[in-house]
């Protein structure tokens, strides 16, 4: 599904590398799961495969079934079947939830030739995914992500995930910031979602979300590389002991 | 040169050709003076730094072309009296009679044979108000020599809109319009004004508003891309009065939009309003505010808002005045720009002057590119960049749309505003 291939990358404005070869291949229906301490590119490599402006790919590759996604717009990745959930998603003032996730979903059936939605029928589907995510009636109309709190805007990331059913979802630290509850609702979010032909990178700094989104392999980053790969143990192995051995074990 | 000599001998070229029409003779004449008083502006008045008045006030209109466009007419949907004017001259086959329930509408043109007794008291009176503590030589000259407009008397609820309709089909004509509304106590009445007029328009509204009634005005400009205009609205408005005006300009070469407003009553609610869109390093557009709160617990918010492109340029010049005694008004001032690239310019002058110590008054002006990450984060869920870009843009709009009461209006110009965007160059 995905596969990445020596991916480095700088900084355009502060000529710093930060990713420095990272190698990753994602089959599908897979979930895979990056930990690593702060500062280690993670959020970097999801920014860059979802095609955010400021880096530059100085080599290696990344192709989503197949096809090169650097070449790609931002929307064309999406098009294709890219989704990323934001660390920090982005508050959009002036622009309803609804008025934006239906813009969404039809700009994607439009790129992929397909009719847009009713807006009866796309009222339909998102009351009832929403319903799921404890999304209220008042967020869908308030402005995207203006004056959520930190819970309300992952769950709305979620509900987007959710929406546009994509086939490689990106989760960038969506438990940071949420309460055991709030996290269940997230996890039970994504593990709907769950299917043959759809995979996961969870992104997280903790165990404790893997405990309800179960990965199958687990990857350590850290300085710009993956540094180590692993069944779910190695997750239990971090959460235990910390980095600072499998940091030491590279050096 | 002196400054002084180029405005009177500019003034004197001006009106050299022209003669003041028959009827309301002493409120022409006096408006005569005004402006023979003062002269007409020059790019070297303080009030004229961001935009000069040359195409204004040079004898002969500058051409404009005409624009054609497959957009029907605005407003169409909405049940409305319609009067139209083409290049400044009444159009009665186009214009419906001019009657609606709680309302008496008159030609301007008529007054002279129908003594109208309150229009003739009012015409000229609030724009004579009005140049003071500022000179509005351009208002003055239209008082003198407006050759039409339309007297508007609410006694009760208007039944429904009046649309004032204003074609454009002579490349050289110059108009001068001077429209009256009187509002009586707990009356009510919507203005719709639509369309650019002329190649050169100078127009005039004074609106008087009295206890309890209720004003609201919505117009747009028309799209005529070489046509200048220059707009003043005076009204004076008594107790619990309200009083709305969103105007919507789209293209353009000069438009400069003044707005005047006494706040003369208590508990008196004013709120102005813009969004403009220009496009291209001949675009300029000037809002012009000054609003006077001279009573108790008075309300006044202005809201505008213009996205500029391809080097086109904006500018707001906005004061509240809060006079002695104005106790507990509430002034609200907001003006942005979104800058949609490097070239494009906005010069904002917000200004308050304030002499009574219990009031609530706030301007915010900003200026800047649009948001980035916003624009990622659409595109990230599958939004083509432009169409993200016309999202955003129409968002940072929507503030100003607000304003208007009706959203039957307000839709329809949030869908011109799609429409401009969707036929960008
Ligand atoms: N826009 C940016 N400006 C400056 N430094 C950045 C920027 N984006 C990322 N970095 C730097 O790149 C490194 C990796 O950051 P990031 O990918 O956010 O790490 P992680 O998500 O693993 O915490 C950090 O050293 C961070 O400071
Ligand atoms: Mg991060």
């Amino acid at each position: 599904m995905l596969e990445i291939k020596g991916l480095m990358a700088d900084l355009q404005d502060e000529d710093k590398t930060i990713l420095k070869g990272v190698d990753l291949n994602i089959g599908a229906g897979e979930v895979h799961a990056i930990m690593g301490p702060n500062g280690s590119g993670k959020s970097t490599l999801s920014y860059i495969l979802s095609g955010k402006d400021g880096y530059e790919v100085t080599g290696g590759s990344a192709a989503l079934d197949g096809d090169d996604l650097l070449d790609m717009e931002p929307e064309e990745r999406a098009a294709a079947g890219l989704f990323l959930a934001f660390q920090y998603p982005v508050e959009i003032p002036g622009v309803g939830n609804m008025t934006f996730l239906r813009t969404a979903v039809n700009a994607q059936r439009k790129a992929r030739g397909e009719d847009e939605l009713s807006a009866g029928d796309f009222l339909k589907i998102v009351r009832a995914k929403a319903k799921d995510l404890q999304i209220d009636a008042d967020m869908l109309k308030r402005p995207v992500n203006v004056g959520f709190s930190g819970g309300e805007k992952k769950r709305n990331e979620i509900l987007q995930m959710a929406m546009l059913e994509p086939k490689m979802c990106i989760l960038d630290e969506t438990d940071s910031g949420l309460d055991v509850d709030a996290m269940k609702l997230v996890a039970e979010g994504v593990n709907a979602l769950r299917s043959a032909g759809r995979s996961f990178l969870v992104i997280t700094h903790y165990q404790r979300l893997l405990d309800h989104i179960k990965p199958d392999v687990v990857h350590i980053m850290a300085d710009g590389r993956i540094i180590k790969t692993g069944g779910p143990e190695l997750a239990l192995e971090v959460e235990n002991n910390g980095y600072a051995d499998l940091l030491a074990e590279v050096v | 040169m002196a400054v002084a000599k180029l405005k009177s001998d500019a003034t004197e070229a001006r009106l050299a050709g022209l003669t003041l029409p028959a009827g309301l003779d002493t409120a022409r004449k006096d408006a005569l003076s005004r402006l023979i008083a003062t002269g007409l502006p020059h790019k070297r008045d303080e009030y004229w730094k961001y935009t000069d008045p040359a195409s204004l006030t040079q004898a002969d209109a500058p051409q404009a072309a005409l624009f054609h466009n497959d957009e029907g007419p605005m407003f169409d949907a909405i049940d409305r009296v319609k009067i139209v004017f083409v290049d400044g001259v009444f159009d009665a086959d186009a214009s419906d009679d001019l009657a609606a329930d709680g309302v008496t509408i008159t030609r301007l043109s008529d007054v002279a044979d129908a003594d109208i007794h309150w229009a003739t008291e009012l015409y000229g009176t609030l724009e004579a108000r009005g140049q003071t503590p500022v000179e509005r030589p351009l208002a003055a000259l239209n008082s003198a020599f407006a050759s039409d407009g339309v007297l508007i008397h609410a006694t009760g609820k208007a039944s429904k809109p009046i649309n004032l309709i204003y074609l454009h089909g002579d490349t050289g004509s110059d108009v001068m319009l001077h429209s009256l509304v009187k509002v009586d106590a707990g009356a009510e009445v919507t203005l719709l004004e639509t369309g650019p007029a002329a190649a050169r328009f100078n127009s005039v509204l004074e609106v008087d508003v009295a206890s309890k009634g209720a004003f609201h005005h919505v117009r747009s400009q028309g799209r005529d891309h070489e046509r200048r205009a220059v707009t003043h609205c005076f009204a004076r408005i008594e107790d619990e009065a309200l009083f709305k005006s969103f105007t919507l300009t789209v293209n353009g070469k000069l438009t400069r939009n003044e707005c005047i407003i006494e706040m003369l009553g208590d508990d008196a609610v004013a709120h102005v309003a813009g969004a403009c869109v220009g496009d291209g390093n001949d675009f300029h557009h000037d809002d012009t505010v000054f609003i006077t709160h001279d009573a108790l617990n008075g309300e006044s918010r202005q809201v505008f808002k213009k996205v500029l492109r391809n080097g086109a340029v904006g500018v707001f010049q906005g004061k509240i005045l809060v006079k002695a005694g104005a106790q507990k008004t509430d002034g609200y001032q907001i003006s942005q720009s979104l800058l949609l690239d490097e070239d494009s310019q906005f010069l904002a002058k917000p200004e308050l002057e304030i002499y009574a110590d219990d009031v609530a008054c706030s301007h915010g002006s900003t200026s800047g590119a649009i948001d980035e990450d916003a624009l990622f984060y659409l595109q990230s869920r599958g939004v083509p960049r432009q169409a993200a870009t016309d999202l955003l843009t129409l968002a940072f709009l929507a503030e100003s749309l607000e304003e208007i009461a009706d959203e039957a209006l307000a839709d329809d110009l949030r869908e011109r505003l799609e429409g401009w965007m969707a036929r960008r160059g």
